[in-house]
């Protein structure tokens, strides 16, 4: 077994000598004796660090690796680049707690300023915060940056994540607010639903069936109406769609994952939240500012604090603490390492490879369910989805999900033309 | 240091992706808006970031005594079995038996560890499983027809995570005063409960580390007055294996496997807050549960009683990897001991630097304990801020500052169970060198650190004049 406690035994027993205690039960005397728990844990004896990873490789080892995948749905299988893997396991990013203290965590700080740097970029916002923990999330904390008390109407269209949907609804129902689904249209949410004034609505690009939704049309129906627009949009999408800023979104959110974190079986992923500068004090958790130490020397420091949790409480703007420092970083590292003209390269095969994938889905028989644009992602018909699936399994390849009676596809860069065509035949057979 | 941006030259590039191998497709609108993304070879970026990692405090630069934080070092196994293939290479929507069993197992380990009866993954962080946790006391008091029960009782010592999880749930807080020796007043938490309180929210040990004899009798009023209790897990390193929440009386729990159970914090993330329950509670929880049908585990719908989901998927499932490997290392006899050390270490230190710094309250701490430099503040204008950065002058993290808030000039420190006696001692002698300083030039602690590569910031600049982003000349 393993415990990964230094002390020796005997160094154990003189210490309790030395700080004035008798035994190690000793040490709990202020707990009461009925409290103390009588029995052994019901738990296997511990293990040695080789019999611990064969316990957890057999584990593994049951869940199959597909060698393609054809599924998003809010998980993208994207290309990681070696460099991201490497930087994000240096033991000092890894290990650090959150930097309260400055002087000694420049570095995590001044990784974390150019995160809100480039998430800014990418959405086209004036300011992004340090993380939340997913997309789901980070849409739920962006309604709470809308509410006002005279408000508290939500529209939120069925064009979301289902998960984002259930995580909305439950943040909503706990303080208090009201929300207002929008059904889609022909796979896409229709701006003369937002009939009434409300705090704010929440769309997403492309939308969970893969539609490019006319976010255009929805922002100005929108703010005609007095409502802010909370836009949840795919990190890659922005490089080849208009992003958050130049639709005019008063908050950009979204699920980080496509941005160097592996599937995971859904996380840790990274939910991104930026907004216009109008709104920097009412954005939830942790935000690195720069500035100079007593020598005048740039220095990094977490900032806006007057915010959090910690300093405001029960006033706080929310009550996020912890976030998702390491996947910012990893974001970070992975547009760095792709660069402009590398990410705007990922969403262009994104697009180009699940097209060419429509297209010859469609001659094996399985037709395209809506007709507006689409990005990486679409839903085709299919007579027995399950069936499908279960058909691809079989010969390694993880197929689309399936959605109600259909099936939603997707393409990245990962899948090559040699796979789709593997893909196409083994449908058409 | 150069940020990204500043090491950027046009035209350079990492060669990453091939040629697009089918014909290039657009969509039919497309961005305008300039890409300011830095333009890097892998060496600028390998320096970059290895240059950020020298200016980075981790847990293996040195002692980490931050109290409530359980710096604990974090095992190297637990990062290897969590980048296995199996679990990074699998899509949340897959049939991932391993994975299944994995969550089904740690969720069977944790309840026992806790004394619950069920138990979500969903949460992604303390602070998250707070908010969940209330959530399940809204919704027990709705189904159960209370429309009254919307207050929380949060003593003054709590984190301040868990009045604004109050606030986010709608509750309204209450807050009570602690009583002389840090524990719950058990007057002021009769007079403070009542027919609109929904529950309390409490730390055991407190966050002066000191187990709350009356903890029995505390969570009994709140019964009693119709309320539930929430047990913050963020002290559960003190006491695993020794004493369980459930037994305390406590009715739902969050943990910090980011604490406990030994995965890294990330700089601030990722961690996991899973939520535990009692089996009255278990039908509320958020996500899906794990069920076993002809065999095989699957995910199965909680019902409509559920809250919903507090997060997409499953939560962040390779840190809960990570625990569980822990978990398995440590069994039933490492738990315990784990905790016992951890208490031992605290008592340890404490009993070091007794006598010559000021320790908020007297007696056993559990896991962690507060001294109190108001006194010596009044005396030599020496500040907590002072000796904690002073400390860092020694290779040694600060402790927690400034908390908890009903201790003035607070230091808390929590030295965990995986540092050597020799680390305590060295720390213990860093201090009473700190307090020979203090005695022969106070004045000299005010610029402290000395060694480190900034100076003391101006936050209050960054504040009034936030500069949030990498300005480009624009």
């Amino acid at each position: 077994m393993g415990n990964y406690i230094p002390s020796t035994d005997l160094q154990q027993q003189e210490m309790l000598k030395e700080a004035g205690f008798s035994s190690f039960e000793d040490l709990y005397r202020d707990v009461p004796e009925e409290l103390l728990l009588k029995h052994e844990l019901n738990l296997p004896s511990g293990k040695s660090e080789l019999e611990a990873s064969k316990t957890l490789r057999k584990l593994a080892d049951k869940n199959k690796v597909y060698s393609s995948i054809f599924r998003g749905a809010g998980a993208y299988h994207h290309y990681i680049p070696s460099i991201v893997t490497s930087v994000v396991n240096k033991e000092e990013f890894v290990t650090a707690y959150t930097p309260y203290q400055a002087e000694i965590s420049q570095g995590v700080l001044q990784s974390i300023f150019e995160y809100q740097t480039m998430i800014c970029e990418l959405t086209g916002m004036d300011v992004s915060n340090a993380s939340v923990y997913d997309g789901a999330v980070a849409a739920a904390e962006a309604v709470s940056m809308c509410r006002s008390p005279k408000k508290k109407k939500v529209y939120v269209s069925e064009g979301v994540h289902p998960d984002t949907m259930k995580v909305i609804r439950t943040y909503s129902w706990a303080y208090g607010d009201e929300i207002i689904p929008l059904a889609l249209k022909d796979g896409l949410t229709d701006p003369a639903d937002l009939k009434e004034e409300a705090a704010c609505v929440v769309i997403q690009q492309p939308n969970y069936y893969g539609v490019i939704e006319d976010v255009r049309a929805l922002v100005s129906a929108a703010h005609e109406k007095g409502i802010q627009v909370i836009l949840s949009m795919n990190p890659i999408a922005m490089a080849s769609l208009p992003c958050p800023g130049e639709y005019g979104a008063d908050i950009a959110v979204g699920e980080g994952q496509p941005l160097g974190m592996p599937l995971s079986y859904g996380g840790p992923y990274l939910g991104f939240m930026a907004a216009t500068s109008k709104m920097m004090r009412k954005l939830p958790g942790r935000i690195v500012g720069q500035t100079v130490d007593s020598e005048g020397n740039k220095a990094y420091v977490l900032t806006l604090q007057a915010r959090e949790q910690h300093i405001r409480r029960e006033k706080a703007s929310s009550n996020i603490c912890s976030n998702e420092a390491l996947c910012a970083l990893t974001a970070s590292v992975y547009l760095a390492a792709m660069g402009p003209d590398g990410i705007r390269e990922v969403a262009k095969q994104c697009c180009s490879k699940a097209h060419y994938l429509a297209e010859k889905l469609e001659e094996a028989g399985l037709k395209r369910r809506f007709k507006a644009d689409f990005f990486h992602e679409f839903v085709t018909d299919c007579q027995e989805p399950e069936k499908l699936i279960a058909k691809l399994a079989e010969k390694d390849i993880l197929g689309g999900l399936p959605v109600d009676g259909g099936i939603l596809w997707c393409c990245t860069e990962m899948n090559s033309k040699e796979e789709i065509d593997a893909l196409v035949q083994e449908v058409a057979q | 240091m150069k940020t990204l941006f500043e090491r950027s030259v046009a035209g350079r590039k990492c060669t990453i992706l091939p040629a697009c191998d089918v014909p290039e497709t657009k969509p039919q609108e497309t961005r305008e808006k300039a890409l300011r993304l830095p333009e890097l070879s892998e060496t600028d970026i390998s320096r970059h970031y290895t240059q950020l990692a020298k200016q980075t405090f981790g847990v293996n630069d040195g002692f980490y005594p931050l109290g409530s934080c359980t710096m604990k070092y974090n095992p190297k196994v637990n990062e290897r079995t969590a980048s296995l293939e199996g679990f990074t290479e699998v899509h949340p929507s897959q049939n991932a038996q391993g994975c299944l069993e994995l969550l089904k197992t740690a969720e069977q380990y944790l309840c026992e560890i806790t004394g619950m009866d069920a138990m979500t993954f969903q949460p992604a962080a303390g602070a998250h499983g707070e908010l969940t946790g209330l959530m399940l006391i809204k919704r027990y008091h709705e189904l159960n027809n209370h429309p009254l029960r919307k207050k929380i009782i949060v003593p003054d010592s709590a984190h301040g995570t868990n009045p604004a999880s109050s606030s986010m749930c709608g509750f309204t807080v209450v807050n009570i005063p602690s009583a002389e020796d840090g524990c719950v007043d058990l007057e002021k938490l009769r007079e403070a409960v009542g027919e609109d309180t929904a529950g309390l929210m409490l730390t055991n040990p407190n966050t002066l580390g000191i187990f709350d004899k009356n903890i029995k009798a505390i969570t009994d009023i709140v019964h009693e007055a119709g309320g539930l209790c929430y047990y913050d897990g963020a002290n559960l390193n003190a006491v695993m294996g020794i004493a369980r929440p459930g037994d305390m009386g406590f009715d739902c729990i969050h943990l910090n496997l980011h604490k406990s159970f030994s995965t890294p914090h990330g700089g601030g993330g990722p961690g996991s807050g899973p939520v535990g329950c009692k089996s009255f509670l278990a039908d509320y929880l958020p996500g899906e549960k794990i069920a076993e049908e002809n065999g095989k585990l699957c995910w199965q719908p909680r019902g409509d009683a559920s809250i919903g989901a507090v997060r997409s998927f499953h939560g962040n499932f390779l840190v809960v990897v990570k625990a569980f490997t822990y978990l398995v290392t440590l069994g039933k006899e490492g738990v315990p001991m784990v905790a016992k050390n951890a208490v031992l270490n605290a008592n340890y230190i404490k009993h070091l630097l007794e006598g010559t710094w000021d320790v908020a309250k007297k007696g056993t701490c559990m896991h962690e304990f507060v001294l109190t430099l108001e006194e010596l503040k009044k005396e030599t204008g020496v500040s907590a801020m002072d000796v904690a950065k002073a400390l860092q002058d020694y290779g040694i993290h600060p402790p927690t500052m400034y908390f908890p808030l009903n201790v003035h000039e607070a230091l808390m420190i929590e030295p965990t169970e995986t540092e050597s006696r020799e680390t305590l001692d060295e720390a213990a002698a860093a201090f009473m060198d700190i307090w020979k300083t203090i005695q022969e030039n106070p004045e000299s602690l005010h610029d402290t650190p000395h060694h480190s590569p900034i100076k003391r910031p101006d936050e209050v600049n960054a504040a009034r004049h936030p500069v949030l982003r990498y300005p480009f000349n624009d």
